[in-house]
């Protein structure tokens, strides 16, 4: 790298410019387009906006890569990217990766299975939100061990943002799903800093602290949220196309566009499929963030912090990034349940759903994703199940947990640990 | 390479080090013995940064490290076996080995493995193993291993020896000096004086937190007050 020193500012314009086109392109149609009557009307303020964002940090960073500390770190990225060890896969596979392609067609071919069920639907629905939430948690408890009895908090926060979004910004569905995961990570940073030198049922006691004030705020600022009387919240658009029966102003809903017949099961298929890609990518973003340096700080900071700083690691920062990437993913599936529910009010962010989510997470063994999947699908499924045995339901939900925890006290799942290899090799 | 000047700690009201002074030079090995409570320990983390020194002042390589953060204090070359180990124990051996390259990156990982390997075969055995199910020997390999996956300049070994078969003190010892053989300045703190002395260029007696004695390794081996406090009357 022969660099001369000073910096080429036309040439940062020029990506900056180059990344905010692409950022048009990619935001225009999810957030701008609107349907009004039978003209799809543009509202450009909302891709604007992203747009407008994403040029300003190219442009910082492509400035950034051109001063001494920039070309430093990038060197840094470069010698990492080189040699080294990296994370060994496994000679063959196990169960858990030879079941993936059928869990994925089972899946998507689900919607279509259960469309004449409703019912069934909105269950399964459900149960995929918790399946976000529990790997979210599981980041923050799981592999950082920072015991979070909080954590309903941020789940609440991202089901306002998409309900207070659509009432006072005019904000839909895709853009609050954006906003809410940037939101939720700005709170999970702002309740990091204060906890940073707590450590376990301290920790718990002032997350759970936490909860109950985002939900007070969320009951008694009646102006702003509606208090108890809640909000309604928009079903996401598909470029535009609206679910409901008769769209509003008189625009085109999605059968009309199509030509079929109404089903209310639309929107629920819908919303249902776009749940799980989006749980899909959290997934393998999880399996990802295990084989990278920061995975493994997590882990080795819930095994001995003192440890961790003497070896180099920064704990502020790894801290908060825990915290913060759990919030995000709790952002997200507050976005999906407050679509999924049409509707909005604290009643549904109490402290036993934080208790259901930690159960999810303890139960599947903590720092499983597998585990999680699966116990995030049996907690929230089974009691519909149970719902034939009427008034025993509870009780029998409650055998089932003793039995599991006789037998698998540690969770359902082992946590398989990496196996690494020479790159090249 | 290391200089702690008129360094004073204290945890609390209770002050833990007074007015310590020692010198490490490059390609030194320099061992700090005690007896339990001295402050040996202290030393070491102070040099850390937990506690911190409340006057005085650490030199390493010209920097002023008085007051630098923990994590930082390692990314400038100074890596620890700490009191207890701290093994990771819920992770394997080889992760245990690779979060030790923090401060270097992971470019050199699989090489500075091999080392490690070479210098404790155990290791190898169980690079899959879980790191708490091993026994203490091994654990304490780990933990020096774990210390030189950051190519330090400066090691600092907490005790390596505590509670150890005597065959595999032998080893650590062994290595130990294979490790400055091979280029690494080491600070090693040991309550086995005997063992510590023998290894040592220099030595220093900390006795209620102020070095009481120094001198070279076998200078303190043959005082007569360190052979009847720390050796049992001589061996």
């Amino acid at each position: 790298m022969t660099q001369t020193r000073g910096i080429d500012y036309g040439h940062a314009v020029r990506d900056a410019v180059l990344a905010g086109m692409v950022a048009l392109l990619v935001f225009g149609p999810i957030t701008g387009l609107q349907l009004s009557g039978y003209e799809v009307v543009a509202r450009m303020q909302w891709p604007l906006l992203f747009a407008g964002i994403v040029t300003l940090g190219r442009f910082c960073m492509a400035v950034w890569v051109q001063t001494e500390a920039g070309e430093r770190s990038l060197a840094r990225m470069r010698a990492k990217r080189s040699g080294g060890v990296t994370v060994a896969e496994g000679k063959g596979k196990n169960w858990q990766q030879k079941l993936v392609p059928f869990a994925l067609i089972g899946g998507l071919a689900l919607p279509f299975i259960l469309m004449d069920n409703r019912y069934w639907l909105t269950v399964v629905l459900l149960a995929l939100i918790y399946v976000l939430l529990g790997l979210g948690l599981n980041i923050v408890v799981g592999l950082a061990g920072l015991l979070d009895l909080g954590y309903a908090a941020f789940y609440a926060v991202g089901a306002y943002v998409l309900a207070m979004g659509a009432q006072y910004w005019d904000m839909g569905f895709w853009g609050a799903l954006v906003l809410a995961m940037v939101f939720g990570a700005l709170l999970g940073m702002l309740l990091g800093f204060p906890v940073l030198r707590m450590h376990g049922d301290y920790l718990a006691i002032v997350t759970l602290g936490f909860h109950e004030i985002i939900r007070l705020i969320l009951t008694n600022w009646v102006s702003f949220t509606g208090g108890p009387n809640g909000a309604s919240a928009p079903l996401p658009t598909l470029f535009g196309l609206e679910f409901s029966r008769r769209a509003k102003q008189g625009g085109q809903p999605f059968h009309e566009f199509f030509g079929i017949d109404y089903s209310a099961s639309y929107q629920y298929m819908f919303v249902y499929l776009i749940l799980f890609l989006f749980v899909v990518a959290a997934i393998v973003f999880c399996v990802r963030l295990r084989q990278m340096p920061m995975g493994r700080a997590w882990e080795a900071l819930r095994e001995d912090e003192i440890a961790c700083r003497s070896l180099g690691i920064n704990h502020v920062t790894v801290k908060l990034s825990a915290f913060m990437m759990g919030a995000m993913f709790a952002g997200a599936a507050g976005v999906f349940f407050a679509t999924y529910q049409g509707f909005v009010n604290p009643t549904s962010f109490t402290f036993i759903e934080s208790a259901m989510i930690l159960a999810i997470v303890v139960l599947g063994g903590l720092g499983s994703i597998t585990g999680v999947v699966i116990a995030a699908l049996v907690l929230i499924m089974l009691p519909e199940v149970l719902r034939d045995f009427a008034s025993y339901r509870v009780l029998a939900f409650g055998i089932v947990m003793v039995l599991m925890m006789i037998w698998r006290p540690r969770g359902l799942m082992h946590i398989v640990r990496p196996r690494f290899t020479e790159k090249g090799a | 390479m290391l200089e702690i000047r008129d360094v004073s700690a204290s945890y609390g009201p209770i002050q833990a080090l007074r007015d310590i002074s020692i010198t490490i030079n490059r390609g030194e090995i320099v061992t700090l013995i005690g007896a339990n409570g001295a402050g040996k320990s202290t030393t070491l983390m102070t040099l850390f940064g937990e506690p911190r020194a409340s006057s005085g002042q650490i030199l390493f390589d010209g920097h002023d490290i008085t007051h630098v953060q923990m994590h930082e204090v390692a990314r400038l070359g100074i890596a620890q076996s700490p009191e207890g180990r701290r093994i990771f124990p819920a992770m394997t051996v080889e992760e245990n080995l690779i979060m030790g390259t923090i401060p270097v990156g992971t470019e050199h990982a699989g090489e500075d493995m091999a080392k490690v390997y070479e210098l404790f075969p155990r290791l190898k055995e169980r690079r899959g193993q879980r790191a708490g199910t091993m026994s203490g020997g091994e654990q304490q390999m780990l933990a020096i291993g774990r210390a030189l996956m950051g190519r330090p300049k400066l090691l600092l070994l907490d005790e390596p020896s505590l509670g150890l078969a005597p065959l595999i003190v032998k080893r650590i010892f062994e290595v130990i000096r294979e490790i400055r053989a091979a280029g690494t300045t080491v600070f090693l703190v040991e309550q086995n004086a005997f063992h510590a002395l023998k290894l040592a260029d220099r030595g220093y007696v900390l006795v209620n937190g102020k070095i009481h004695l120094s001198g070279s390794g076998e200078e303190l081996l043959t005082n007569p007050e360190v052979r009847n406090a720390y050796l049992g009357g001589g061996h």
